[in-house]
């Protein structure tokens, strides 16, 4: 019997031949990763538990992101439980405001997570680098603290549900659409415990951007991990950046997968989630007209270089509607300055956003854009439950960085075929 | 374990946003966080709330992020056990962590009521609707899962079984 990419990685990260599913594993990591709000607490479990040193300081990364630049005073405690952990445990990878991102975003981007890798953090879109062809899955800080101690955590092997994407899509259909589209499909309990593969020639020809926006949100279906083989668009995007070395896993063509789920991507629209669950998924036309207050462009979802290109693409010659907000917030430094030297900085601030330095910020109701009682938002995060963004009566719509930037013109959710004549 | 309380009834899908929002994550102090527990839900919860008291949920329960918050805010509010029919996985994990305790069942939603007393033993399983004479069974834990919960969480665990866990 084979085994799947997942079953792969786990049996070589537990030193085995043959790992099946329901089997309890302890396994080896290759990262561990915490931020300024589950970090301090897995420190204080570390020391708790007598730690006096890390297994391995260049596999721990620990990225203030959430709260920083610091919010207020209490967040900066959180952040300065980080910083003097880095600094006393000499952890290679911390990164400080001003050299920081959003994890998800940074970790890829600067070479730190790779292909085969086996990476747990403490955030739940750590799946997130499953695009790279990597396992990696959210856990909390008692978790993080033991695998700080031991380079270990336990993980019982899923089983795989295999989602095939075929077709061409169509105009202004990305990464996130499809997503949404599974979400919608499957619910926000669909693929519990269960590890998602992603596959189909549909996806050969998505960035590596638009495919970490897919795997980030396997965890909004309830998967395990999300999960792709790498090809050659994986292969060139780690090429420069990994600086150890990594290996290339694949399904076999007998793994066994406890469902496999079609989809032909021509028949799939732009979508949005309407408030309060990723899974209330409809096409754009039928949330028309729902007026808004603010958008977001921006999150470990949706903040990456691409989708700043297509968002400013939509927006480019056009204002922010007089009654909308529109924050803009790329997720890492790189992207920050690729912005600048691109000009996609000017046409947003022509157009009359806010362009912030990276940070989580409201993504998840920290700061930055928090929503007053019965407001509205359009955002390319990936969550809308009651209250994430603000005010518990506040109501946040989930799109991509196009429809949000369409929609940022129009004051209300639109297509952006509605504002402009090009095309991605 | 017997745990004996009043329960509190919430629906599929309870997310960590609402379990424990993330306004309030700037502390870990878990009394703290206790008092904010379910506020978006029900602002007088931590307040309602009695030590010994149980949440039953549906499917998909502590679903969305990582923050071990959440379990964290549930136990210092004085909740004894979370029952449900389904655990998102990372709250799970989390729970089990933490030493709160947390048992499947499908049936307990369709049968219990906020309000009712509820009686359960955690050992073998079961949980019994006072107020109405029926019992439920849970879904067993694996062997490796109980000795962690035995050992009073991971980290207990880890120092029990040594650098070999
Ligand atoms: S951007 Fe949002 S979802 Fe992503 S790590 Fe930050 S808070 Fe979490």
């Amino acid at each position: 019997m084979g085994m799947t990419i997942t079953q792969k990685i786990f049996a070589k990260h537990s030193g085995k031949r043959f790992v099946e599913p329901g089997e309890l594993i302890m396994a080896e990591v290759d990262i561990a990763l915490a931020n300024d709000i589950t970090g301090p607490v897995a420190i204080e479990e570390f020391k708790k538990a007598g730690g006096q040193k890390v297994f391995d300081r260049e596999k721990i990364a620990l990225i203030p992101d959430h709260f920083a630049p610091s919010k207020d005073i209490k967040s900066a405690e959180l952040c300065k439980i980080l910083r003097e952990f880095a600094k006393e445990q000499q952890i290679v990878h911390y990164y400080e405001v001003g050299r920081m991102g959003i994890e998800h975003a940074l970790l890829p981007e600067q070479g730190i997570v790779l292909p085969g890798d086996l990476i747990i953090g403490a955030d739940s879109h750590t799946c997130t680098y499953g695009a790279l062809g990597a396992f990696s899955t959210g856990v909390g800080s008692t978790d993080l603290a033991f695998a700080m101690l031991t380079g270990k955590c336990w993980f019982k092997v899923p089983e795989t549900i295999k989602f095939i994407y075929h077709g061409k899509t169509n105009s202004w259909v990305t990464g996130k659409d499809l997503i949404l589209h599974t979400i919608g499909d499957i619910g926000v309990d669909g693929a519990l415990y269960k590890a998602m593969e992603f596959t189909g020639d549909a996806l050969c020809h998505l960035s590596m951007d638009e495919r970490f926006t897919m795997a980030n949100m396997a965890i909004e279906a309830g998967g395990k991990n999300g999960i792709m083989e790498p090809d050659n668009t994986t292969l060139e995007y780690v090429k420069n950046r990994a600086k150890r070395p990594y290996e290339v896993f694949m399904s076999d063509a007998d793994a066994v997968y406890l469902n496999i789920i079609d989809y032909n991507v021509e028949k799939i629209r732009p979508k949005v989630a309407l408030p309060h669950l990723p899974e209330n998924v409809v096409d754009v036309e039928d949330a028309e007209n729902i007026a808004i207050d603010q958008v977001i462009i921006g999150s470990c979802t949706n903040g990456r270089l691409e989708d700043m290109r297509m968002a400013a693409k939509v927006i480019k010659g056009h204002k922010v509607h007089p009654y909308v907000r529109l924050i803009v917030i790329p997720a890492t430094q790189q992207i920050y300055q690729d912005m600048i030297k691109e000009g996609i900085t000017e046409v947003f601030i022509q157009a009359g956003a806010v362009v912030s330095t990276p940070t989580c910020g409201p993504c998840l109701g920290g700061y930055m854009g928090i929503l007053a009682k019965g407001e509205r938002a359009v955002a390319t995060t990936n969550r809308n439950f009651v209250g994430r963004m603000g005010h518990p009566e506040s109501e946040v719509y989930l799109s991509s960085p196009a429809v949000a930037a369409a929609s940022a013109v129009r004051g209300k959710i639109a297509h952006p075929g509605e504002v402009t004549d090009s095309d991605i | 374990m017997i745990f004996k309380g009043n329960a509190w009834v919430f629906k599929d899908n309870i997310d960590t946003d609402v379990i424990i929002p993330a306004r309030y994550l700037t502390t870990t102090d878990p009394k703290e966080l206790a008092s904010h527990c379910m506020e978006d839900l029900d602002p007088d919860f931590s307040v309602k709330v009695k030590e010994g008291d149980i949440i039953v949920a549906g499917n998909n329960f502590g679903c969305g992020s990582s923050r071990e918050h959440a379990p964290l805010a549930i136990k210092s509010s004085g909740i004894s056990c979370v029952v449900a029919s389904s655990f998102a996985r990372i709250f799970y994990r989390n729970s089990i962590n933490i030493g709160l305790s947390i048992l499947e069942c499908e049936d307990c939603i369709k049968n219990i009521k906020t309000g009712d007393v509820l009686e359960i033993n955690t050992d073998m399983g079961i949980i019994s609707n006072v107020t109405t004479g029926e019992t439920f069974k849970a879904r067993p834990f694996p062997e490796f899962i109980k000795n962690i919960i035995n050992a009073g969480g991971l980290l207990n665990y880890a120092q029990e079984v040594g650098g070999n866990a």
